[in-house]
């Protein structure tokens, strides 16, 4: 079984995409469990290669038989077994809370939803587990095709967001693949490790060089780097509740995570920091994000919006850690890139408990919550305390490890910057959580008669939020055991 | 009994307090059993550390190369036994206040206050700088409630000033905890500092040093970083009384003994001359808060800046660093405790009981509260640092120190504000004995009306114990023995 483990993590998805849609139009009440049961399966086959990876290192798999470099290979180590073990078990529990409001806006299609949203995962778990270039580029637009159907479900507005991103999701796609272009044109293969080997000779081709730039333009596009940015909000916004909290969380970590590969693997090491600018202009772009996005999430009264300036805003960070190009800045934002997807599902969610609940998004009316909603505001505060960065949390560490990293290669501003950024996080958070917990509900409006939702919906934010305490107590094994070994010397 | 105990007692304490808001007997009664076990751990610690074996637990690494780890060292027991043993006083004065006024949201109140203790405990055990920092941010946070408690436009006002500084504060500690495990230091706690290898690196070690101090200052209310003490005074007062005027603030005093002595240490500290800079603001602070607190006339106002002034003296003792300053700052620690809490205790039952807030209506309020104010006139003795109180041994010392490291002008400085502590403590005594009668009574005799016993009877023990403790400082809980261990371990050549 073992050496089928990065097919294993992909397969059940693929396949249950297109059962899913199946069996939706038969028995549409099949379609939610079935769905869980791929999510679950692709979990499972993560965890165990999380484990064997870091039991005897990479498992490489060749599709279909064909050796590389000429077949396309599935390659699964450290770093991709550690992001493909977050994106699937965040993606698990956001499905499983999720499932009451997907029947409430998308109730009369299960099967084509769930099966849009086991073909986005599909293409999200393939970027992470694929050694293949052009295999990037197919999952990919997988995975932003299945997206657009998604928010597109969301009708109304939705439809123009969907466009919006489909024309920015292209464009990020076109220019990924400009640069994949230019590097098969100067190397002859698609290859990850076999374009690493030949790259050393001609690194002082322009080609190169142009084909580092188009792709990291491109994936910049699609983590949503500011200036690169403005597609995002909308698009988490007027996508339907569900389609939002599942994306939020991974999408655009995945393609940080095909950055992050690209220094890892692609290029030689200190190539893109050394004789490029691709690592100053990511390190400069992800913490001037940072900053602007928590200002911006600053001036939203959107709880939506709020949360999608502030993914703006830790992605910045995340880029910031890649930029930096060091070991430890790399561990540092793969941890982020966890510490992030736990903390920002377990907002969503809870900001959709209110939703589905109130039928609010507006900060301003969500006065007196805290007491209509105990469980679903403690898991927002702690999430949101997370976010903040203060210790024991998850959050706390990232920002911990990530100035450490700074200050290791003697930049003062790094350090300055990510921890400033706290500081904004705690702005646009005690917004929201003065009108939660400080406020008295008016009387009559909707959230004086709220309660917390169902124990499936209420269940899983809560263990998104204890997991950001869980992590951040247990991040030196998580650190030293698991990241540092992957991300190599 | 292990140091771990002593800081999860009151963390754990929060969730029965939170699962009984129900029934408020039984919530109170967790609240004061809490109480009574952190102090019961906290004190059998005490016969371990007099001895020179303190007692110690380690928990498992929570930074690269630092544990989550407490000793009960001389200095941290001092703070640890001031903040446990006035909790067991507090919660019975808060029952009488909170009934009193029958304020809303106690259940969150008293889980907060049980919660804001456990990390004082914490930041008072922590071994190491990372756990110092971790109970140092859950302390900003445990409290926010209680400053926000009234949940009107003015507390929330103060909450967010509270936060911006206290949070800001948190990140300047942050950093240098980020750049001393990225120096590779092993920021474990040690008289007498564990910096000596970086000696000679100059711009590391004032980098390090402003960080560090700017973050202990805020929460020590060093000026200009302290207006988030005066605007926090909009919390309940048993909140003024404990923790901004005890666990809170004396955190960022303490913080200036761990960072003072136990990060750098006296001789790193001499060779950079940052002891004067420290000094110059503590100076200024003892001073200017002294002046301002006798314009006040809001009550806790006045009370709140002579804290400020107070918490400078003990910043001022640790940047002395004669040894004798060091027994006085250290002493000075559980001294302005033990006072202080006593007069937030009147300016509280006043509030609840005769519901006046100024200085300026208590004329004749003695007359109807005898005991209250009687409280009040002693512990304003010992603010002015007369014999035989607390604070008259601990301003000796501070002064005795300002003399043997030749800083005359500091022993000016004390003996000055001394002068002022009298000047804006007395007159509220003559004010409340003068022979009028209160509003609302027609005459002074027949008028004794006091607070609920369960808030006269603390401040009076409080009062008592500022006294008993200054006759003979070696009598009980061993604050003054302590302190001599500190001194001696810090500041041995």
């Amino acid at each position: 079984m073992t050496p089928h483990l990065p097919i294993l993590i992909i397969l059940p998805l693929l396949l249950g995409a297109f059962v899913v849609t199946l069996c939706g139009l038969w028995r549409p009440r099949s379609a939610f469990p079935l769905a869980i049961l791929a999510v679950g399966a692709s979990a499972a086959a993560s965890i165990a290669s999380l484990v064997e990876t870091a039991r005897a290192g990479a498992v490489r798999y060749a599709l279909g038989g064909w050796a590389p470099p000429v077949g396309i290979e599935y390659v699964v180590d450290g770093v991709s077994a550690f992001v493909a073990t977050v994106v699937a078990a965040v993606a698990l529990l956001v499905l499983t809370a999720t499932r009451r409001m997907a029947d409430r806006e998308m109730g009369d299609r299960p099967g084509l939803f769930y099966g849009a949203v086991l073909m986005m995962l599909t293409g999200l778990l393939g970027i992470v587990v694929t050694g293949d270039l052009f295999n990037v580029f197919v999952f990919l637009e997988i995975s932003s095709l299945a997206t657009y159907a998604l928010i597109f479900m969301g009708g109304g507005r939705a439809m123009i967001a969907a466009f919006r991103y489909l024309i920015v999701g292209t464009l990020g796609g076109a220019l990924y693949l400009l640069g994949v272009g230019y590097l098969y044109f100067s190397t002859g293969t698609l290859n990850m490790a076999d374009t690493a080997a030949r790259l050393p000779e001609i690194l002082d081709s322009p080609a190169v060089l142009a084909g580092a730039a188009l792709i990291f333009a491109g994936l910049g596009v699609k983590t949503a780097l500011v200036p690169l940015h403005w597609w995002l909000p909308d698009a988490y916004n007027y996508a339907p509740s569900p389609v939002t909290a599942l994306m939020a969380p991974i999408a655009t970590k995945v393609a940080a995570y095909a950055m992050l590969r690209m220094f890892l693997t692609v290029f030689p090491a200190g190539y893109l920091a050394e004789a490029t600018p691709v690592a100053t202009v990511l390190l400069v772009v992800g913490l001037g994000g940072a900053v602007a996005g928590g200002a911006a999430a600053f001036a939203q009264s959107d709880l939506r919006r709020i949360l999608a300036y502030s993914s703006i805003a830790q992605v910045g960070l995340i880029a910031a850690g890649i930029g930096l190009a060091s070991p430890l800045a790399a561990a540092a934002a793969l941890f982020h890139v966890m510490t992030h997807a736990v903390m920002k599902a377990a907002l969503f969610l809870a900001a959709y408990s209110v939703r589905y609940r109130t039928g609010e998004v507006d900060i301003d009316r969500m006065a007196g919550l805290g007491r209509a909603m105990p469980w679903t505001m403690l898991a927002f505060t702690v999430a949101a305390v997370s976010m903040v960065g203060v210790p024991p949390t998850a959050g706390f560490f990232s920002k911990l490890y990530l100035a450490q990293a700074g200050l290791a290669e003697g930049l003062w501003g790094v350090a300055l910057v990510v921890l400033v950024s706290g500081l904004l996080t705690a702005a646009y958070m005690v917004r929201i959580l003065e009108r939660v917990y400080l406020r008295d509900a008016p009387d009559g409006g909707s959230a004086a008669e709220a309660a917390d939702p169902p124990a499936d919906m209420l269940a899983p934010a809560l263990v998104l939020a204890s997991a950001t305490l869980v992590l951040g107590l247990a991040n030196v094994p998580i650190v030293t055991r698991l990241l540092v070994p992957a991300v190599g010397p | 009994m292990s140091p771990l105990i002593a800081v999860a007692v009151p963390m754990a304490a929060a969730v029965p307090i939170l699962l009984s808001g129900r029934r408020p007997n039984l919530r109170e009664a967790w609240s004061l059993a809490a109480a009574l076990a952190t102090a019961g751990a906290v004190w059998s610690m005490l016969s371990g550390t007099l001895a020179g074996e303190p007692a110690e637990s380690v928990l498992f690494e929570l930074a690269p190369g630092a544990a989550i780890a407490f000793r009960a060292d001389a200095a941290g027991m001092l703070f640890a036994m001031l903040a446990s043993g006035l909790w067991v006083v507090t919660t019975v004065y808060s029952i009488g206040y909170m009934r009193t006024l029958e304020e809303g949201n106690q259940t969150r109140y008293y889980a907060a206050f049980a919660l804001s203790v456990g990390s004082a405990v914490g930041v008072a055990l922590a071994a190491n700088l990372v756990t110092f920092v971790l109970f140092y941010e859950l302390l900003t946070l445990a409290t926010y409630p209680l400053v926000t408690h009234h949940q009107d436009a003015a507390s929330i006002r103060a909450g967010r000033k509270y936060l911006a500084y206290t949070l800001t504060a948190g990140l300047a500690l942050i950093a240098a905890t980020a750049w001393l495990l990225a120096l590779g230091v092993d920021a474990t706690f040690e008289a007498g500092g564990f910096l000596a290898e970086l000696t000679g690196r100059g711009g590391v070690l004032w980098g390090l040093f402003a960080l560090l101090a700017a973050g202990v200052a805020v929460k020590a209310a060093v000026m200009p970083l302290h207006s988030w003490l005066p605007a926090a005074m909009v919390a309940p007062t048993p909140v003024s009384a404990l923790l901004h005027a005890v666990a809170v603030v004396k955190a960022g005093a303490f913080g200036f003994v761990r960072v003072m002595g136990y990060v750098f240490g006296p001789a790193l500290l001499a060779d950079m001359g940052a002891l004067h800079v420290v000094a110059a603001f503590a100076a200024v602070t003892l001073t200017v808060g002294s002046i301002l607190a006798l314009g006040m006339d809001p009550l806790k106002q006045r009370l709140a800046y002579s804290t400020v002034s107070h918490l400078s003296y003990i910043v001022l003792g640790t940047a002395i660093l004669a040894p004798a300053a060091w027994v006085g700052a250290l002493f000075h620690m559980a001294a302005h405790g033990v006072t202080k809490i006593t007069l937030f205790f009147c300016a509280g039952a006043i509030h609840a009981h005769a519901h006046k807030d100024r200085v300026s209506q208590l004329d004749g309020i003695g007359w109807r509260m005898p005991w209250t104010m009687a409280a009040f006139a002693l512990a304003s003795l010992g603010m002015a640092g007369l014999p035989p109180f607390m604070m008259f041994a601990s301003k000796w010392y501070l002064g005795a120190g300002a003399v043997d490291a030749a800083m005359v002008p500091f022993l000016a400085v004390y003996v000055l504000s001394g002068v002022l502590n009298a000047a804006y403590l007395f007159p509220i005594v003559f004010r409340a004995f003068r022979n009028v009668p209160v509003e609302g009574h027609a005459e002074r005799s027949a008028s004794v009306d006091e607070a609920s016993g369960l808030m006269v009877v603390p401040l009076m023990i409080t009062a008592g114990l500022a006294l008993v403790l200054g006759l003979a400082p070696d009598a009980a809980f061993g604050f003054m023995e302590l302190a001599l261990d500190v001194s001696a371990a810090v500041t041995a050549p």
